[in-house]
């Protein structure tokens, strides 16, 4: 088993909740696991990314090769296709198609959505509209979650309780909503992979 | 011995290491990417139980010397700071190195090659080479946290402090270490001889003389470290000398196993032997290392000495930046399939000022009249959230070199002639660094005019204590500028008029005015606010 991640998006969108929930179920799992994430500069609004890699081996870098990532999981249009580089040939693109415009020179909409179908293996979410659709107007990124659980190798029960222990603190109708909103992104790639 | 993993960044690795290897004390300015260590060690419930010294210092410089203080008192001390602290506390730092240390005492230094939140990539090592230390560098989480315990042994068995210098990549990368039991902290006592730090140059030649003997007991150290590895290999066209974290991006281009010659070098001095066995036995050597050239420079010298050396020095790797798995692939020859291209669409995303950010009403009241009225190029900066006025939409700043440097150089620039001459500092880089050069400037009468941008935090680096919050406006009437010429106001749009009539009535005054606009960051208030809610 190994499964090397992309994690993309724009600072303060919380790309690491992703990070977390999926490091929980991995580590549990008893596999290694190497996450390099970006802190500083970056997350005042500009472009970042996690590099998200477990393995039932050891691993050695830190950073997922260029040519190497199984997934790319992007909370937002534009940043996935940033990452196109790091994509591997059997490699699949998840994406956020709910843009996030911070910059006046945004590209067309249409356009950004006609490069992620140009991908031969993407799932094109609306996660923010189906996390809408769930009540948890919040849960985008666990949505995201739920659709990338499709194509890791990791256990979906331990996606779920790693949901509880995380926002456990939080009571238990929080859970039950980012659980709602992780079924909800599976369910969605299930019928469009 | 038990056997608990925890998921650490490296930076954590390293406060868990020296809270369990029996540390009393850390001492730090933020600086990315080092912050994480004092914020785990704050964080740590443990640290708390122990009594373990962990607030921050004004700058790094302050830090180095209270740790300093804290080994001579025979107590285990780190000083922490990003690559560029180390010049502020580079006084301490090699002076250190020559009264010794009593107790265990380490150094860590994050550099930040690629520059991904800095103004340059130096190399520590080069400085701990220069302070005639030892240097660890580890190659993992893992080895973060079991170095420390080492370097506190080495510390206190050569009487020396010891440098430990990590990455952005190590600092800010999460993987599972297995932590130790804790080991005691020691016991408060002198240093035997109570002038080995009374640095007389009678003394400190003799401590000089001590250091220098000491190079030899670091290089056997170094030598048969249990972190420096010599792994044979068949094919010897070729011999690798692989630097900290260098070594991992190697072993991801060979998952099973690197045909040819291999040292994995994680302590310095760099153990001669072991390399002069490599180049004997191979045909040509690579070095692979993060930052500077420092061990390929070293290895090739002033005169060609026949040994056939490659790396960043000779187009092998690229010169600058941070070095990755698929550079070191191409340097070794081996192919790479990268993924499609980046389209063209995709646009540059910088970071930006937060919505609702003070400093935006600083910098419209600023361009609205010194840019409008002066034309650009008056205003200095300094390091913080603010330095992003530099970009669009403000394009309001002229300079940004290191901290404290906003001050000193619109007073040079007054110096010059030039009016009129700004400077914009915030508030933590003001205690940082910036109280001296205002008092440059009320000494020389300096017609110079000063924002001190107060958010009572300190914002770039996420949001710690600032040693100026409540406290601005006395340091700057006690360092002498006429109260009448202290101003504050609350940055907000509706008091832009406001602000702008201060800075032109300002500008009619010949002499050191300071403006002080002050209301908090979003964030720290945002964080305030969910907090108080809670409650
Ligand atoms: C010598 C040195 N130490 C630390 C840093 C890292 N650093 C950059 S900006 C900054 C803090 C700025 O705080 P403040 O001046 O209050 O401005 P704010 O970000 O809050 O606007 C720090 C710690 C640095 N660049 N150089
Ligand atoms: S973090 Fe605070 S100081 Fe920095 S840009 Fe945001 S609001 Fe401004």
């Amino acid at each position: 088993m190994k499964c090397d991640i992309i994690l993309a998006g724009v600072g303060g969108q919380g790309i690491l909740s992703i990070a977390t929930v999926l490091g929980y179920a991995a580590v549990e799992s008893g596999f290694y696991l190497k996450q390099a994430e970006v802190h500083g500069m970056s997350q005042r609004g500009g472009d970042v990314q996690s590099n998200f890699r477990i393995s039932d081996k050891p691993i050695f870098s830190d950073l997922v090769p260029k040519g190497k990532a199984d997934l790319i999981i992007s909370v937002e249009p534009m940043e996935s296709l940033r990452y196109l580089p790091y994509l591997s040939e059997t490699g699949w693109l998840i994406t956020n198609t709910s843009p996030f415009k911070n910059i006046p020179d945004y590209p067309d909409e249409e356009k950004v959505i006609a490069e992620i179908k140009k991908q031969p293996r993407h799932i094109a979410i609306d996660a923010d509209a189906i996390a809408k659709e769930v009540k948890n107007p919040r849960g985008m990124n666990m949505v995201l979650v739920g659709a990338a659980s499709v194509f890791m190798d990791l256990d979906y029960e331990l996606m779920k309780k790693g949901i509880e222990v995380i926002f456990g603190k939080k009571g238990q109708e929080i859970v039950d909503a980012n659980i709602a909103a992780l079924n909800a992104g599976r369910e969605f790639s299930k019928k469009n992979k | 011995m038990s056997k608990k993993r925890m998921l650490l960044l490296g930076d954590e690795a390293i406060a868990q290491g020296a809270i369990d290897a029996g540390a009393s004390g850390f001492y730090a300015y933020p600086g990315t990417p080092s912050t994480e260590i004092m914020e785990y060690a704050q964080h740590s419930k443990f640290a708390a139980e122990r009594n373990i010294h962990r607030t921050w210092s004004a700058n790094e410089k302050t830090a180095a010397e209270g740790a300093l203080g804290m080994s001579y008192a025979g107590k285990r001390a780190m000083a922490m700071m990003k690559h560029v602290g180390l010049n502020v506390a580079m006084d301490p730092f090699v002076n250190s190195g020559i009264t010794g240390a009593n107790g265990g005492m380490i150094y860590t230094v994050a550099d930040d090659p690629s520059m991904h939140s800095s103004q340059d990539e130096q190399d520590s090592r080069i400085l701990g080479k220069f302070a005639l230390i030892p240097i660890l560098e580890p190659s993992s989480q893992q080895e973060a946290y079991d170095m420390v315990f080492h370097g506190y042994q080495l510390s206190e068995k050569y009487m020396t402090p010891v440098l430990m210098r990590i990455t952005t990549r190590l600092a800010h990368s999460r993987a599972g270490v297995e932590v130790r039991d804790a080991i005691s902290q020691n016991d408060l006592k002198l240093p035997e001889d109570k002038r080995q730090f009374v640095l007389l140059p009678a003394i400190a030649r003799k401590r000089y003389k001590v250091l220098l003997e000491n190079q030899k007991n670091f290089l056997a150290e170094s030598e048969n470290s249990v972190w420096n590895k010599y792994l044979d290999g068949n094919d010897k066209s070729r011999g690798i000398i692989a630097c900290g974290l260098a070594y991992n991006y190697l072993m991801e281009n060979y998952p099973d196993g690197c045909p040819h010659p291999v040292i994995k070098l994680c302590q310095y001095p760099a153990p001669e032997n072991m390399i002069k066995k490599l180049v004997e036995e191979c045909e040509e050597v690579l070095v692979l290392e993060d930052g500077m050239p420092m061990v390929e420079a070293d290895l090739r010298g002033l005169l060609d000495r026949d040994v056939k050396v490659k790396g960043r020095m000779t187009g092998e790797l690229p010169r600058d930046g941070e070095l990755n798995p698929n550079l070191v692939a191409a340097s070794l020859g081996l192919e790479m399939k990268e993924g499609s291209p980046v389209p063209e669409i995709v646009k540059p995303r910088p970071p930006k000022l937060c919505s609702g950010c003070g400093h935006a009403d600083m910098y419209n009241a600023i361009n609205e009249v010194i840019k409008g009225k002066y034309g650009d190029g008056h205003v200095f900066s300094d390091i913080g959230c603010y330095t992003l006025g530099a970009l669009p939409p403000y394009q309001s700043i002229n300079s940004c070199v290191d901290m404290g440097a906003s001050i000193t150089m619109a007073k040079g620039a007054a110096d010059a002639g030039l009016f009129p001459s700004i400077a914009v500092i915030g508030d933590s880089t003001f205690t940082h660094s910036g109280m001296t050069p205002l008092l440059d400037a009320v000494i020389d009468k300096n017609n110079i005019i000063v924002f001190i941008a107060d958010n009572s935090t300190t914002g770039m680096t996420g949001g710690q204590k600032s040693h100026a919050e409540g406290r601005a406006v006395e340091i700057v009437k006690g360092l002498g500028v006429h109260p009448d010429h202290i101003r504050t106001i609350v940055p907000i749009r509706k008091n832009h008029e406001e602000f702008v009539k201060i800075i032109e009535e300002e500008l009619e005054y010949d002499g050191v005015s300071v403006i002080i606009p002050q209301r908090e960051c979003m964030v720290t208030l945002a964080q305030k606010t969910r907090a108080a809610k809670k409650k």
